[in-house]
């Protein structure tokens, strides 16, 4: 089937070409880093994790999203959502190979992966992150290539595969639970260590990867002549309006324990990311739009006739995308570290070579979606015909 | 050569977990009956801690500069002087206040103001750091307590240095043999993209010899020893003065102590004329 990816019309290869010079230019610049070390990053001694991270963070919850197509679907016979499942379980492997490659260049010593499975550590969250994140790109691999095989040949999917399913959507909750442990169970750092992490990745997971499932489908939709159907596409601006209102929800909950109870080390991760402190607020406006962002975005998905209107539901989408992009992929890892845990303030932005590598990571990850929604699309003959 | 030596720490440690298993087992009340005791490394075994007598040290000394020199030195720390970005460092000083960050310091004692406080890895005895590792690249040995790195197995991902609430560890982020001073050959260069950090000295305990920081000292500024044995200089530091660890709060369980009693407390043997003379005595 893949070879289906191999042929399409001169846009199409305009499209793949422009993908692979932005690549390009990331893995020069990752040659670069490899050769000189991590310097090259805006990394220091005070903040050792960075965009890197955060994005990695920021697509595991992308990944895990998948599921709230596959569930309503498999689960609840839920049938608008059929032509759906596929975009979603594609999404989430492109996520996760985004999500290896992110960690992949952030690791000092990449000649050195495979310590990682030579020396399994079951004490560290780390080694759980790898376990859930391969076994979640493995099930997705495979349930998307048995049932897109069996749409092709006009034959039902196999009776064994049903079970897989079902276990792909426990997993999928895993994988974004276990990516909050990562964070939630380390004493050196206050603003991570509160048990709502894992739930408010969730939710935020559940917002913004429905969200970029409804923008991909709208955009395939103006390209082929595929159509999710009018029904699907609001269906999930509903779980997106749900999950942005949890996630809100959570956000404040956070807040709340941490300014009222007003003990510092709480409260001056969140005074560095909206106020900023000893005059570093590098992030304070980052946040500040953030905020911006969710209201319009509520205000738009709660109200049913905004959200029934597709400009404006594109709008709300590209809202909560933005919005929740810079709060777990800016602003969440970055405040850990600041202030660090002796008080101090280190002022951190990425370099250029880091914005190229992580552009060229989510090159790769278009690329995938690309390729693979094309396959799925020639398999259903829904391409258009060739100019 | 490194792996023969890791095996051989690795033969060691687990000798040391059989024996604690066995003598557990055999005399369970021994060990609860002493409610208050220390976390012991192994029932026979030493459990190597410091304390750094805060009374000794003043606040411009040469003394703290030669610590750090001289560990530096011994270890082969490169010196990113210029460029705090790359910094690395095993032990180095910082204000009182600043070690002690979670405690908040009003009115305290005038020596104790902006002290310069040597800082360095505490070998906890329940370390966050070899928790979170995803290699076991560092470990906490058995036999004596010491958080150990294995720079050859280290894949750079900084978890440790994450976990690490004494902001005790560094990351190579570029080559650091450039910035070495001067190569110490006896002792390892480490190779950009792994995490160093003080390992109490471990290649000169093994030698019998004092850590580098310790022997710098001269006036027992400083003080090695065993916790686990009752009559050691720790121990009875311990018990005579006040000594207080950082965030003890977390549970980690800090093996560097710091005695922040008052100075004049030195002279408590002299006659208490030379007491009212002693340094810091300024608020009559």
């Amino acid at each position: 089937m893949l070879e289906k990816a191999l042929t399409g019309n001169r846009t199409y290869w305009t499209w793949i070409f422009f993908l692979l010079v932005v690549i390009g230019a990331g893995a020069a610049c990752w040659y670069w880093q490899f050769r000189t070390g991590l310097t090259v990053t805006g990394l220091s001694r005070d903040v050792v994790w960075g965009l890197y991270i955060a994005q990695f963070t920021f697509l595991v919850g992308v990944a895990a999203s998948a599921v709230m197509v596959v569930l309503p679907y498999y689960l609840h016979n839920y049938k608008a959502f059929g032509k759906m499942t596929i975009l979603g379980e594609f999404l989430a492997i492109a996520a996760v190979i985004m999500c290896m490659l992110f960690i992949f260049v952030d690791m000092g010593r990449p000649d050195r992966i495979f310590n990682v499975f030579l020396h399994p550590t079951p004490h560290s969250m780390m080694f759980w992150d790898t376990v859930a994140l391969g076994g979640y790109l493995c099930l997705n691999i495979l349930i998307s290539r048995v049932s897109l095989s069996c749409e092709r040949r006009g034959e039902a999917p196999p009776k064994w595969i049903k079970p897989i399913i079902i276990l792909s959507i426990p997993w999928a909750v895993s994988i974004h639970t276990v990516t909050a442990f990562l964070y939630a169970g380390l004493a050196a750092r206050p603003f991570w260590m509160t048990a709502i992490l894992a739930p408010r990745f969730l939710a935020s997971a559940f917002a913004a990867g429905p969200a970029l499932l409804i923008l991909l489908a709208l955009i395939v939709r103006k390209l082929t002549t595929f159509d999710p159907g009018k029904e699907a596409i609001q269906k999930l601006a509903e779980i997106v309006t749900y999950a942005m209102l949890l996630n809100v929800f959570f956000v404040a909950m956070e807040l709340f324990t941490a300014l009222y109870s007003d003990i510092p080390e709480h409260v001056l991760h969140f005074q560095f990311l909206f106020m900023g402190l000893d005059g570093n607020n590098t992030l304070a406006p980052w946040m500040w739009l953030s905020v911006v962002l969710a209201v319009v975005a509520l205000v738009i998905l709660v109200n049913p006739a905004t959200r029934r209107t597709e400009t404006t539901l594109v709008v709300g989408c590209m809202a909560v995308f933005g919005s929740l992009w810079i709060d777990k992929g800016l602003g969440m890892v970055i405040a850990g570290f600041t202030p660090s845990p002796l008080g101090k303030v280190t002022h951190y932005a990425p370099t250029a070579p880091e914005l190229t590598i992580s552009l060229a990571i989510y090159a790769i990850g278009v690329l995938i979606v690309t390729g693979l929604y094309k396959i799925a699309l020639e398999v259903r003959g829904q391409m258009k015909t060739e100019p | 050569m490194a792996g023969n030596r890791r095996d051989f720490l690795k033969l060691a440690g687990l000798t040391a977990v059989g024996t604690t298993a066995v003598s557990s087992i055999k005399a369970p009340t021994a060990a609860a009956s002493t409610a208050d005791s220390h976390p012991e490394a192994s029932a026979d075994g030493v459990r190597w801690a410091m304390v750094i007598d805060l009374r000794k040290f003043s606040k411009d000394d040469a003394l703290i500069e030669r610590c750090v020199e001289a560990c530096h030195r011994e270890h082969n720390v490169p010196n990113w002087e210029d460029d705090p970005k790359n910094e690395v460092k095993w032990i180095w000083a910082d204000d009182f206040e600043t070690a002690f960050h979670s405690q908040e310091f009003h009115f305290i004692r005038e020596d104790l103001k902006g002290k310069p406080t040597l800082l360095l890895c505490n070998h906890c005895d329940n370390p966050p750091c070899t928790r979170v590792c995803p290699t076991q690249a560092t470990w906490k040995r058995d036999i004596d307590g010491i958080v150990m790195m294995d720079w050859h197995r280290c894949i750079g991902c900084r978890y440790c240095v994450v976990a690490c609430p004494y902001g005790s560890r560094s990351f190579n982020w570029k080559d650091p043999r450039p910035a070495i001073d001067e190569i110490t050959a006896d002792y390892p260069t480490r190779m950009r993209g792994v995490v160093e950090k003080c390992t109490f000295c471990e290649e000169r305990l093994a030698r019998g010899l004092e850590p580098a920081c310790v022997e710098a000292c001269g006036n027992e500024e400083i003080v090695f020893g065993d916790l686990n044995d009752p009559s050691s200089k720790v121990r009875q530091l311990l018990a005579e003065r006040m000594a207080i660890r950082r965030k003890a709060g977390l549970g980690t369980q800090p093996e560097v102590y710091y005695v922040i009693d008052d100075p004049r407390t030195l002279q408590e043997t002299a006659p208490a004329a030379v007491v009212d003379g002693a340094e810091g005595g300024d608020h009559a």
